[in-house]
């Protein structure tokens, strides 16, 4: 081929594309565009050459993690050398001695669980460890209910609540204890133990702020955990720390988007059994401007005249709490959570609380039980005065009349929760280790002499997490939970027995 | 002599295209009449009332189980009742067999028949039946794909839903404050729900909620009993009509048909509740362990082939609690992306750095392995204490199972711990019902740990972790279930022990083999049935569930409703449980169905997908026409003319080939 030809068919081809440029539709535009920039200076137009071509390389580019950049180039042989060398540990750590003990002395009831059980090491002991405090398992026509909806429903629901799983009964059960507490609506969950971990995380999420108190227990602490909101804790039980923090919170968010606040808090506390103050709850509350969730798994259906719970024990109108968590499974003796407030707060779970959500219904055997033992509750006041009475004749034998320890729990909670004085450990030089394990060898001693109890079980501690750091830990204790099972002779007896054994196990530590 | 006297109807001799077809409306029919029957029993009436006629029924069901103990003869005689109760409940003319030789039951012994019979149905033929067993080559389920024009307007559909609901919101938000005021601040409260998180619920879900939480009466097992309700404010509340509907259950996890309110596992129940109370009131650790507690543990150990065992009083709160005590801080988990919400939400409580993988991709997870394992921990480069690889033995919402050979391989070269969820494949998959390990032919000793939950095949409530004993102990001493929440209780544990002696043949031997074979024969006989019928159908051949491809949002609700008209209860899942644009209804098959039931199913099917659009698979995922002469199966998977026909069967011809075929391989 010619030059010239070359030459000729490269300018004609320019001149079609020329034209062709002309042609399209806003060429115009772009040659004035660049005719303006160009302003007879080039490094101007060089300047908009180089950042139209840096935009087009930016958004041609290949996304990138920020965290790929510590990436090591390895070569295959040096992945496979790596992957052979990699020994992992054992899935669980060795059992330390203590765990040991505790697996081998778990009790183990052999029949029905009742105010005198039968141990698989073949004694009859008092039980003083189960929460059957109006001895609601030995009530035949109780059983008798339980049967026939057993004979109707069969054993479980095969479902989760949104897919076929809600039953009438489940619906009762639900209206039945918003109408015992008095609110608008409730939801029941499956199990006590999950509820309050879902409800919390269903609301609080990533960058509101919960205001806790430090000893709330591990449902909680879990619940908290999983919803990733701002966590601002307070001393326990000390209504003027609350105060401090919440105007702090206050004062601090000020200048920030309102956010969702709330305080949690329990009303007999677990871990160390007493009452919070409700009704100054509820004026910091309404001050601040926080909603408040209050956790009554351990005084549902025990304080108050028909148990009620804290609003009834305390006269707070329960429509002033936002949202109330109590247990079916403990006092009433069936099984389940509820939530309790207002239809909001109660119709937002059933779809985004994830242990309501994802998991199995309650069985209706269990479901119509808690109906009958709240009717129960209701109907016969009188119960819980004997308990009431009970819990004064067991206390009157340990708290009082033991130098080694003090009882924690409030007057009116059935679970006596009993803790080493402090000279006790401050003479004895006990560590926590050091009084689990007294105190378990109290228990063993209590269940030698025929009486069963246990100990507050301690907070697993997280895998890898420093031991030390936890910043809140209970005090290691006793748990005796009284029951109506038992005359107030019967008690008094297991309380000496209790006594006797501290007495023994304390004093025979140097 | 229980296979000999078999129901004419029922039987699956090959009749002529007429006969099907009379043989489908009688079919029906005999359900319906059952369904007046049973519920004029509760529906409509009275509590006191309704308790009466229970008591009475309870003490007939007492005397009637006094009368026969033998289940034999329970099963020869309920086989042909259904035929008389046809009789007399629809005063048709008396059929020409020679039914009346069977002496009609007293009206409480029929009574107690035909309730049984509406929780588990009575097994039509010895050739409903099939064993769950993997055979050659682990194959992935082929994902069929609907044409453009359904994706396009599936699309289409939210968009203008969610058009819809901003003008609404719009508005609504000027004219009608009061219904928004939850929404915004008020007097310095933050609302409860945020406005943006809430527009998919208010504008969209409402939209179905009655296809939702559908409120049951009674037992969820074969039929299932609906409380009908309605809505005047837009689905936002319901009222109930005081009315019941009996349907086929397609929705319950009751894989088994272990829901049941008589039978040998409710008798045990009631025994327990008589004997060992109604519940333990106690934690595990303090006074809840009770002898019953050990001996359920030991069977279900047992029973999935490990050392130990431990139960829990729920599924969720299982995974919830046990991740914890496994994993945390330097260890890393690795998670299929479509695991369930409690293993996300243990793994997430557990402090353990999270991985996903791309849902059953072996060579994504190998690939991410060989990056972590070389890599270490994030910043440091330190090695990982421990890898937990977490899958599921079957996935609730696709239908798939866990690649359990590719795994154990892996897992030889990696070194990593496996987790197996076999919530809904315990009971479900393998010959002896014993989950995924059973179905693949693999030891349960190659896998580190198998969780399960007792909700679903075992009727019951719960669930269990099974492991090595030094792995349990640590559990039991370790574990917040254990040492806080409520245990199990006796009346659920005897429930499961009771379920649990049935499949492995200990008590009523031969039942529980008939119940894992008829689970298995009905799972693929629906399934073929609906490929045949050119349905998209996600999932192993195998598996139990079956989902059923919707695609258009609108379709869910419509799906659902025709549904409902024919008597039948479905769940339709959508966004978020599923992606945006596979929409679906999900089938949960149990071995209380008969064969009857999944043709009346399959035909409903039928109907509904012509009137709903939903048939246009394009063959490519099964259900395609015979083999050519002299083609075997596999010559023509791998032949070069390969091309695809779109299956659209006949139901006719579904259900007369349908059980010849289920026991070939599905295709």
């Amino acid at each position: 081929m010619d030059l010239n030809e070359a030459q000729g068919a490269v300018l004609r081809y320019l001149n079609d594309a020329g034209a062709q440029f002309q042609k399209l539709p806003g060429s115009a535009i772009i040659l004035r565009y660049i005719r303006s920039s160009y302003q007879n200076d080039p490094i101007r137009s060089a300047v908009e050459l180089f950042l139209f071509l840096f935009a087009v390389r930016y958004l041609l580019a290949p996304s990138y993690s920020t965290q790929k950049q510590k990436h090591v180039a390895l070569t295959e042989e040096e992945i496979d050398e790596l992957v052979d060398d990699w020994t992992p540990e054992p899935l669980v750590a060795a059992p330390t001695a203590f765990e040991e003990i505790e697996n081998e002395k778990r009790p183990v009831i052999v029949g029905p669980s009742g105010p005198k059980s039968k141990l698989s090491n073949g004694r009859t002991v008092t039980n003083l460890a189960s929460y059957n405090f109006y001895n609601f398992v030995a009530n035949d026509t109780l059983k008798e209910k339980a049967i026939q909806t057993l004979r109707t429903y069969g054993v479980g629901p095969c479902g989760p609540p949104g897919f076929y799983g809600t039953q009438d009964v489940h619906m009762k059960i639900e209206a039945d204890v918003a109408a015992h507490l008095g609110v608008p609506a409730c939801i029941i969950y499956a199990q006590s133990f999950s509820t309050i971990s879902s409800v919390i995380p269903s609301f609080s999420k990533r960058g509101d702020i919960i205001v806790a108190d430090k000893a709330v227990n591990f449902a909680i602490r879990k619940g908290l955990q999983i919803s990733r909101s701002t966590i601002r804790w307070f001393e326990h039980n000390d209504m003027e720390d609350l105060e401090r923090v919440l105007a702090r919170v206050v004062k601090e968010q000020a200048k920030k988007p309102l956010t969702r606040r709330f305080i949690v808090t329990e009303a007999l506390f677990e871990n160390v059994g007493d009452l919070t103050n409700l009704p100054r709850l509820i004026e910091l509350k309404l001050k601040y401007k926080f909603r408040l969730i209050v956790d009554e798994t351990w005084s549902f259906g025990v304080l108050g005249r028909t148990g009620r719970g804290i609003t009834e024990a305390q006269n707070v109108d329960p429509n002033e709490v936002d949202m109330i968590i109590g247990s079916l499974s403990g006092p009433l003796c069936a099984a389940g959570g509820f939530c309790a407030g207002t239809g909001e707060v109660v119709e937002h779970q059933r779809i985004s609380s994830s242990s309501y959500t994802f998991s199995a219904a309650l069985p209706a055997f269990l479901a119509t039980t808690a109906s009958e033992t709240i009717a129960l509750l209701q109907e016969h006041p009188d119960i819980m005065e004997r308990l009431r009475e009970n819990i004064k004749a067991l206390r009157a034998q340990l708290d009082p009349r033991s130098d080694w320890v003090r009882c924690t729990s409030s007057v009116d909670s059935p679970i006596m929760l009993l803790v080493l004085k402090p000279e006790v450990v401050a003479s004895k030089n006990l560590s926590l280790q050091d009084q689990e394990q007294l105190l378990q060898d109290v228990v063993d001693e209590c269940i030698a002499n025929g009486v069963l109890i246990t100990r507050l079980k301690a907070m697993p501690v997280a895998l890898g997490a420093n031991p030390n750091d936890q910043s809140w830990h209970p005090q290691p204790a006793i748990k005796v939970c009284v029951t109506n099972g038992l005359t107030k002779k019967e008690v008094e007896k297991a309380g000496v027995v209790i006594r006797h054994a501290i007495t023994k196990i304390v004093t025979r530590r140097k | 002599m229980p296979s000999g006297n078999v129901i004419p109807l029922s039987s699956n001799t090959t009749p002529s295209s007429d006969a099907m077809n009379e043989k489908k409306e009688q079919t029906r029919r005999t359900s319906f009449s059952k369904v007046n029957k049973f519920t004029s029993l509760f529906a409509g009436s009275p509590k006191a009332k309704d308790a009466a006629k229970l008591r009475e029924a309870l003490i007939a069901q007492q005397q009637a189980l006094l009368n026969s103990p033998s289940p034999a003869q329970i099963q020869s005689s309920t086989l042909s009742l259904p035929t008389i109760n046809l009789t007399t409940a629809t005063g048709e003319k008396m059929p020409a067999e020679p039914k009346t030789l069977f002496q009609p039951p007293s009206p409480e012994e029929s009574r107690r028949i035909a309730r049984a019979h509406a929780q588990f149905g009575p097994l039509g033929s010895q050739s409903h039946r099939y064993t769950s067993q993997f055979t050659g080559e682990f194959a992935e389920p082929v994902e069929d794909e609907p044409p453009y024009y359904f994706l396009l307007t599936t699309y289409i559909s939210y968009l203008i839903l969610i058009a819809f609901g901003h003008v609404r919101d719009f508005f609504g938000k000027r004219f009608r404050k009061e219904h928004y005021s939850h929404l915004a601040e008020r007097d310095g409260y933050a609302p409860l729900n945020s406005d943006f998180d809430n527009f998919y619920t208010r504008r969209l879900k409402m939209r179905i909620n009655d296809c939702f939480s559908r409120p049951i009466t009674g037992v969820p097992g074969r039929f299932i009993t609906l409380l009908d309700r309605t809505s005047d404010d837009g689905n936002n509340t319901f009222k109930l009509t005081g009315t019941t509907t009996e349907t086929l259950n397609m929705s319950s996890y009751n894989y088994l048909g272990f829901a049941q309110s008589d039978g040998p596992c409710a008798d045990a129940a009631e025994q327990a509740i008589k004997k060992q109370g109604i519940t333990m009131a106690s934690p595990r650790s303090d006074s809840g362990t009770s002898d019953l507690t050990l001996e359920v543990e030991d069977l279900i150990a047992k029973f999935v082939g490990k050392p130990a065992a431990m139960v829990f009083s729920m599924g969720f709160v299982t995974n919830a609690t046990t991740f914890p005590t496994l994993v945390g801080k330097g260890c890393l988990l690795i998670s299929d992306e479509l695991n369930h919400a409690s293993i996300r939400y243990g793994a997430r409580l557990s402090g353990a750095v999270i991985e996903m993988f791309k849902h059953n991709d072996m060579n994504h997870l190998e690939r991410l392995l060989r990056e972590v394992i070389s890599q270490g921990q994030p910043r440091t480069h330190r090695p990982w204490k421990k890898i937990l690889v977490v899958v599921e033995g079957l996935y609730s919402m696709e239908g798939t199972m866990c690649n359990l050979p590719a795994l154990i391989a892996l897992k030889k070269k990696y070194k990593f711990n496996l987790f197996i969820d076999e919530a809904h494949s315990v009971g479900a998959l393998g010959p002896q019902g014993r989950g995924v390990c059973d179905y693949f032919g693999i030891d349960p000793s190659e896998v580190d740990i198998l969780m399960g939950t007792l909700t679903k095949s075992f009727g019951a409530n719960g669930g269990y972790i099974a492991a090595e004993k030094s792995i349990i102990d640590k559990l039991r001493t370790q574990n917040a279930a254990m040492l806080f929440a409520e245990s199990p209780s006796p009346p659920v544990l005897i429930q499961i022990a009771s379920s649990l002696r049935i499949i492995i043949g200990e008590i009523v031997p031969g039942q529980g083999e008939e119940r894992l074979q008829r689970l298995a024969f009905n799972s693929r006989y629906l399934r073929l049935g609906l490929k045949r019928l050119g349905f998209i159908i996600y999932g192993h051949d195998d598996s139990p569930i079956i989902p059923l491809l919707l695609y258009n949002p609108a379709k869910m609700p419509a799906f659902s409703h025709e549904m409902l008209k024919r008597k039948i209860s479905v769940v339709v899942v959508g966004y978020p449980a599923t992606p945006l644009v596979s929409s679906r209804a999900r089938f949960c098959v149990s071995a209380a169905h008969t064969k009857d039931d999944l043709d009346r199913m399959l035909a409903a099917c039928d109907e509904v997908g012509d009137l709903l659009q939903l048939k246009f698979s394009s063959g490519i995922a099964g259900g395609a026409d015979g083999l050519g002469e002299g083609v075997s199966q596999k010559e023509e998977a791998t032949g070069p003319n390969k091309n695809f026909v779109p299956p659209r069967w006949r139901l006719e011809d579904v259900l007369k080939r349908g059980v010849d075929d289920v026991q070939h391989p599905l295709r």
